[in-house]
């Protein structure tokens, strides 16, 4: 009840990162924790944009090269890339992004609706773009990136 | 804890005593006369009994009734439990399964069946039994002697029936303290005449909580009568002296006044009088007309400070109207004379709990917890993490030091050894026998010699041995499936097996037992065995395989397995029902095990499944593919070989075979297969692993580099990823990495052209 | 200060039952699951009054209330039995072996309340 009071007057929480030359964000509440790259074993069968699976913690996690998912070049990672581990339904993934860039406080004001001009795959996973000092930060709905996973869960 | 709760407690236990009813009456059945096997029968009826009637299932309740009747004279030998009789108790059995099943479920039930039973049951009792034993039904659900309707009269409320299905009561504790009645001239309705016995006390009865109890009633007035009470020296401490007379202003009537006395009226000479609407009466021949003694119970509440050993009769004077001076004067200070009796009657007597306690020692049964079955898995996994961390260790450990003499690898050893005690004691608390697995088999192959008129017997070996709890619970469903195949198709009529020369009984055996890190489980029958020329021709005409095919017995014996195969002429409503033995197969290898099938003409057929003992864990041949880590399942593997070039022949535009002791097995290039490469490894360069898949036919999987053996702890891919076709599951190495787990039939049927779909679970459509 | 009330009862269900109708009604519980356990517990719980079935594996009913009528600190404990069977055979024969009073399962908590509070001061 505490947290509902806050999400209304001070906004929500949100993780935002970098991919290429671009920022995105997504809701904090979504995200377990970050981490750094790691060799992952690639899966037979498996979409391009799916590297393959990791260990964490005895779990088999997962990593999305999130930049290929988004319609962008694949990723080459590095020791430099971060996964950010995150809840989609009732799974757990670990997407591949360059760089966490901020922790954000927005509001409903703060965020703009997504601009016409984006291609149909944008629209379906942007909830709307931030300005935020002069930087744009588009705002990420996971499940929408993932629906198989939002349907199994449910 | 909540009702809802209990009646979750009440079902499992209701299972519990199913499992035990069945399998006493099968030992029955096989002529066990032990008089404890009856008696555990009827307990576990009984309980179910008692349990389904705190929660008001009747139907539970009426059946049980009967059945345990039934059972009652078979206690007291008053019935023969021959083969008949037990037949009908087992069929019985399953009933009150279903019932119970229904109760918890919500479904229904066949009531024509259960009826029949319950004459049938009925019928038996009555067969042996004097005529005039009470209609069994009816008193299945005995009305409760105390709620006794009150009469028309002003009775006090009665609340209505509580959510958790209890009857009410017509009696309300807000009565006794007197105040919310209306003052009403007290006209005793009643006269008791209460004259304990010394066995009253003996039994723990209490003559003053018996007023006190009738006092709740309604007003009245109590004599004690001491004439009895001897002198002090003469009294025995153990008999009883003190009778009363009351009068009481009760609407409950003489049935009121008699049910409080329950439990005493053995032990006490009682005499109840209503009196009628005669004023004359109350007075009576010898007595004053009384006036209500209002009966103090705060009285009683100190009656356990007033040490026993005080004067025998102290007298109160609640009140004093004048005309009541006799009657005060009379009244005992109630608490502390029966006191002094009861606890005197305790005298002496040899403290002989001995016999007791002797018999506890003897049957003591290794005593049981029960765990929550999460806490377990959560231990189980814990354990896993323990193994993988401690090969993990162990592997930076030998890459860091190269010496490898420093104690630190002693250490690890001892580790290593520990670890993997901790994980067979973990793996050990869920393994459970496959016991309730095989009692539910013994009711179907009832059911179904039922339906087909045949007469079978089955036999059950190994029921004790254990396997982990998660493959007995999938084991049922297939399990089912090839019993009733067994009985519909593999056994004879009764008349073709006597024209055979066989027992017209059909045998089905159902055996488990433990070889070489598994449990086999083996179900056999003694019918016609596998009619090869009839499955060969329906193969053909399937197009499962071609019409000039030369089949080895041993392959047509496991065409049986191919999807949609069905031998008999008609889809039978037994072992029809959809499913054939592929479906069997397949959940069998979902289990990481194999099912074979052996058949004799004439003799029979015997299935052999062989099944992991544990779903967390598996022995695995370590390999490299494509510079990718694979784990084989090693029950998959039968050898391993190192082709030579001369071995190899190509057949067709990219089949190659390589030919093994004169026999000619294809090779599967596992890298192809599961596309980590785009062209065909050279065979040469690698490793073949002889793999028996689907079919019972043999290939050769090509794997480019064996690395090892070793025991692998079991992850699941879909719990954040999917399905992924041709992988069964992964793990995680000593590095730290995930491995993936091949699942060997997948990866054999793909090579047979039914290519591994392509999920695409993660993709959007965009 | 609470009742304390020793129940014995083979059957989880009834135990259960048992233990939430007694709580709620403010006594003190304590629970076997035999008769050989009964008297185990016996020992060391002093209870207020005894509530046991009779159907029970091991040392069933009768036996238990005779164990406890023989033992010198135990005979004046109030033994209620908890039975389905409502026949005045089985009573009779629980009472010959020394129980105080019976309660037809199924039982309903006001009458279990009423007989112990009938028994008990």
């Amino acid at each position: 009840m505490t947290y509902a009071a806050k999400t209304l007057s001070e906004g929500r929480e949100l993780i935002a990162f970098r991919i290429g030359d671009q920022e995105f964000c997504v809701n904090i509440m979504s995200v377990r924790e970050i981490r750094g790259w790691a060799p992952a074993t690639p899966m037979p069968h498996a979409p391009p944009y799916v590297l393959g699976v990791i260990n964490l913690r005895g779990a088999v996690l997962p990593i999305i090269d999130l930049s290929l998912r988004l319609g962008m070049k694949a990723a080459e990672p590095t020791v430099r890339h971060v996964i950010i581990v995150a809840q989609v339904g009732q799974k757990v993934v670990g997407l591949l992004v360059d760089a966490v860039s901020d922790i954000l406080t927005v509001t409903d004001d703060n965020v703009q609706p997504t601009p016409d001009i984006a291609n149909e795959a944008a629209k379906n996973y942007a909830r709307g773009i931030l300005a935020i000092e002069g930087r744009m930060i588009c705002m990420i709905e996971l499940e929408a990136l993932f629906p198989q996973i939002e349907s199994e869960a449910a | 804890m909540d009702m809802n709760e209990i009646k979750e407690i009440f079902f499992q236990e209701c299972e519990e005593q199913l499992a035990e009813l069945e399998s006493g009456l099968l030992k029955m059945n096989d002529g066990d006369r032990d008089p404890e096997t009856v008696n555990a029968v009827f307990r576990a009826v009984h309980s179910i009994k008692g349990g389904a009637g705190a929660f008001g299932l009747d139907d539970l309740v009426s059946f049980a009734h009967v059945f345990e009747t039934t059972l009652d004279c078979v206690r007291s030998n008053k019935l023969e439990p021959n083969q008949d009789v037990l037949k009908v108790m087992l069929k019985s059995a399953d009933v009150l399964a279903d019932l119970s099943n229904a109760a918890r479920d919500g479904g229904s039930v066949d009531e024509a069946r259960s009826r029949q039973l319950i004459r049938e049951l009925e019928a038996l009792a009555n067969g042996e039994m004097p005529a005039a034993s009470e209609p069994p039904v009816a008193k299945a659900a005995p009305a409760p002697k105390a709620s006794a309707p009150a009469p028309a009269a002003p009775a006090p409320a009665v609340p209505a029936t509580s959510e958790d299905g209890f009857q009410p009561i017509p009696f309300s504790f807000d009565d006794f303290d007197g105040e919310e009645r209306p003052v009403e001239p007290y006209v005793p309705t009643c006269e008791v005449l209460f004259v304990p016995k010394r066995d009253l006390y003996a039994k723990g009865n209490e003559a003053t909580l018996l007023l006190r109890d009738l006092s709740r009633l309604g007003e009245m007035s109590i004599r004690c009568d001491m004439d009895k009470l001897p002198l002090l020296q003469d009294m025995n401490p153990e008999e009883a002296y003190f009778s009363w007379k009351i009068s009481i202003a009760t609407d409950k009537g003489e049935d009121g006044v008699r049910t409080v006395f329950e439990f005493a009226e053995w032990d006490c000479d009682l005499e109840v009088r209503t009196i009628e609407d005669e004023p004359e009466a109350v007075a009576g021949d010898d007595e004053q007309p009384m006036q209500p003694v209002p009966f103090d119970l705060s009285i009683l509440d100190d009656a356990s400070d007033v040490p026993a050993e005080d004067e025998p009769a102290v007298f109160e004077q609640p009140v004093a109207p004048a005309a009541a001076v006799e009657v005060a004067s009379n009244v005992v200070k109630l608490a502390e004379v029966p006191k002094v009796e009861a606890r005197a009657a305790l005298a002496a007597s040899p403290a002989a709990s001995q016999a007791a306690a002797n018999a506890a020692a003897s049957t003591a049964a290794a005593p049981t917890i029960r765990v929550d079955l999460d806490r377990v898995d959560r231990l189980i996994n814990l354990v896993g993490e323990l193994v993988i961390n401690q090969a993990m260790l162990s592997q930076s450990v030998i890459e860091n030091d190269n010496n490898g003499v420093s104690s630190i690898n002693m250490g690890l050893e001892e580790l290593q050894q520990l670890t993997r005690e901790i994980q067979d004691s973990v793996m050990a608390i869920r393994a459970q026998p496959v016991k309730p697995v095989f009692q539910r088999m013994s009711r179907i192959v009832r059911e179904i010699a039922d339906a087909t008129g045949k007469s079978v017997r089955l036999i059950t070996e190994g029921e004790n041995t254990e396997v982990d709890k998660t493959v007995i619970d999938k084991l049922a469903e297939p399990l089912t499936h090839m019993i009733r195949n067994a009985v519909d198709h593999g056994l004879e009529s009764p008349e073709k097996r006597e024209a055979a020369g066989k027992n017209p009984e059909g045998t089905v055996r159902l055996t488990a037992k433990h070889r070489s890190g598994r449990i086999v489980i083996e179900l056999a029958d003694d019918g016609g065995g596998i009619n090869r020329e009839k499955v060969r021709q329906k193969a053909i005409d399937n197009d499962l395989i071609a019409a000039d095919a030369n089949l080895s017995d041993e392959e047509i014996d496991n065409l049986i397995f191919h999807a949609g195969f069905s031998t008999a002429d008609k889809i039978s409503d037994i072992s029809g029902r959809g499913v054939g033995m592929d479906v069997v197969k397949r959940s069998i290898q979902a289990l990481g095990g194999r099912i074979t099938i052996s058949s004799k003409p004439g003799q029979g057929s015997v299935f052999t499944m062989s099944l992991p003992l544990t779903l967390a864990v598996l022995d695995g041949m370590v390999v490299t593919v494509a510079g990718q880590t694979l784990v084989v399942p090693l029950t998959a593997i039968v050898e391993t070989l190192q082709p030579e070039a001369s071995a190899i022949h190509s057949f067709g535009a990219s089949q190659r075979l390589i030919s093994i002791r004169n026999s000619f097995c294809p090779l599967v290039d596992v890298g192809r297969i599961l596309n980590f490469r785009g062209t065909q490894a050279n065979p040469v360069e690698g490793v073949a692993l002889l793999v028996e898949s689907e079919g019972g036919g043999q290939r050769a999987l090509m794997v480019d580099a064996i690395q090892g053996q070793r025991q692998v702890v079991i992850k699941s891919l879909e719990a954040n990823y999917t399905h992924v076709p041709g992988i069964a599951a992964a793990t995680i190495l000593g590095d730290g990495r995930v491995a993936l787990i091949l699942d060997v039939d997948a990866v054999v049927a793909a090579s047979r052209g039914q290519p591994l779909k392509q999920e695409m679970s993660l993709a959007a459509t965009g | 200060m609470k009742k304390k009330v020793l129940t014995v009862d083979d059957s989880r269900t009834i135990r259960n039952m048992l233990l939430v109708t007694l709580n709620n009604a403010g006594f003190e519980t304590i629970q076997a699951e035999d008769g050989i356990e009964g008297l185990e517990v016996l020992e060391h719980s002093n209870p207020d009054v005894i509530v046991t079935d009779i159907n029970m594996p091991r040392l069933d009913g009768f036996g238990f209330i005779e164990g406890v009528r023989r033992n010198e600190k135990y005979r004046a404990i109030p033994i209620l039995v908890l039975t389905t069977e409502s026949d005045a055979e089985k009573k009779n024969r629980a009472r010959q072996a020394g129980a105080t009073g019976w309660i037809v399962k199924p039982f309903d908590p006001t009458k279990l309340i009423d007989a112990i509070e009938r028994v008990t001061a």
